[in-house]
């Protein structure tokens, strides 16, 4: 016998259910009165500096029917690449932003919105620069466990190209799943971002 | 403050993603190996929620929903601790829960158990950790539901957690079980963690000390988050 660590294990994790709505985005599915307003429903102010911009999605199962009962998070850095957060020690981040991001789909399509500002590059080790970014976590009824994943600016293909995460992936052909392509809709610069959870098309998930 | 990067997942001790006896997780389970991404800032910091974000009745389910009345059902404390895998705890942590009524019913357009909806309860809740880790909400027992999987599968009482620590990679969503329900070792979703002795962890016990007599019982749950590794080390080795 040896010493013990006297480590606890983490709680496992259980799928966050076919309501998960009802705890994390009540307003949305018409529990109203209870909070004023759901978290990470807005994530901009009039002050926020930044480019505004939207990101749309929808989350695919392996059969290409799109979820209507997921919930998608983001976390991102504000427009000079800093975090909202206490372990954030290089600066002090936009008071006028969250970083933090909640949307639960509409009800019919699944479609998830965001509207954001474009994040700035945020330090790897040795203070090597990331490519911009957008960190995702998804939940949903038969997820197991959070998937984390990310998503990149198809406009930034240089910054993209030297990413130290980016350029680590092995299998090169899946990397365009983590990347979305811009577009001007509706006056507004957009990114289309579709997650899928299983198949050919894949989306890349982190263990982080 | 320790801010370093975050212990790794054990994902043995998880469910994995595919567990065919819990057939929804057959099409949304991906197949191929996860990247593994060592913890950037973007894994290491997380939002904060504050006191500011929560109203009064927030963390009481009795009273946060209620029409005319109290909601049906037997009342109940759930209160305990959310530390991190090296037994520290967790202040400031966002968590919010969601449950059926006493009959098993969920507040919710695509639900369509034929138990009655309670007019009184809402079925969600939120609260802070204080200082110490510790945490505590009202509410009633939830009833046990028949949900369509196999041909009469029912899930125990449950109670559902979603969890904000301090790194987004801490973030988790769990269920919490009752002590002596059969239900529990019956349940494919239960049964998507592979060890008992994390099915266990999962499990609150009833705890009399802290029942309000004549009112309401208590059962305790402590969570436990991901632990992180202190930044002394990791900053040399990074040569910042
Ligand atoms: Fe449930």
């Amino acid at each position: 016998m040896v010493q013990s660590l006297d480590r606890l294990k983490e709680s496992p994790s259980q799928t966050a259910g076919p309501y998960v709505h009802i705890g994390c985005t009540p307003n949305v599915c018409g529990i109203e009165g209870v909070f004023p307003r759901d978290l990470g429903a807005m994530m901009l102010q009039p002050e926020t500096r930044g480019e505004r911009i939207r990101i749309i999605g929808r989350v695919f199962d392996g059969v290409g029917i799109a979820l209507k009962d997921a919930l998608v998070e983001v976390w991102q850095a504000d427009a000079d690449g800093l975090y909202p957060s206490p372990q954030e020690t290089r600066g002090k981040a936009d008071p006028h932003f969250t970083g933090f991001g909640r949307s639960a789909g509409d009800m019919t399509s699944g479609e998830f919105t965001f509207d954001t500002i474009k994040p700035g590059a945020v330090p790897f080790k040795n203070s090597r620069p990331q490519a911009p970014h957008i960190t995702l976590w998804i939940v949903a009824r038969g997820i197991n466990i959070g998937l984390h994943t990310r998503l990149y600016f198809g406009d930034e293909e240089t910054a993209n190209a030297a990413d130290p995460i980016l350029s680590r992936i092995e299998h090169r052909s899946r990397v365009p799943t983590l990347i979305a392509p811009r577009a001007m809709e509706d006056g507004r610069p957009t990114y289309r971002h579709d997650i899928v959870l299983q198949g050919e098309k894949e989306t890349i998930f982190f263990d982080i | 403050m320790s801010a370093g990067s975050f212990y790794q997942r054990d994902r043995r001790w998880h469910p994995p993603a595919l567990s065919p006896a819990y057939k929804t997780s057959v099409t949304r389970s991906p197949q191929r190996a996860l990247v593994a991404l060592d913890n950037t800032l973007s894994e290491m910091t997380g939002p904060v929620f504050g006191q500011e974000t929560l109203g009064p009745l927030d963390d009481d389910m009795i009273r946060n929903f209620a029409k005319d009345g109290d909601p049906i059902g037997p009342r109940i404390i759930v209160h305990g601790r959310v530390l991190d895998e090296d037994a520290r705890p967790v202040p400031g942590a966002l968590i919010e829960v969601w449950q059926a009524n006493a009959g098993g019913r969920y507040r919710h357009k695509k639900e369509t158990y034929l138990a009655p909806l309670d007019p009184n309860f809402g079925g969600c809740g939120r609260t802070l950790s204080a200082e110490d880790g510790s945490y505590r909400f009202r509410t009633i027992m939830p009833g046990p539901y028949p949900w369509p999987n196999g041909p009469n599968d029912w899930r125990p009482a449950h109670i559902h957690f979603s969890i904000f620590g301090h790194g987004f990679a801490q973030r988790l969503i769990t269920q919490m079980y009752f002590e002596g329900d059969p239900l529990i070792w019956k349940c494919p979703i239960v049964s998507t963690i592979p060890d008992r002795a994390a099915i266990e962890r999962l499990i609150a016990p009833l705890d009399l000390a802290n029942t309000v007599p004549m009112d309401a019982r208590a059962y305790k749950f402590d969570i436990v988050l991901r632990g992180r590794r202190s930044t002394l080390f990791e900053n040399r080795m990074e040569g910042n």
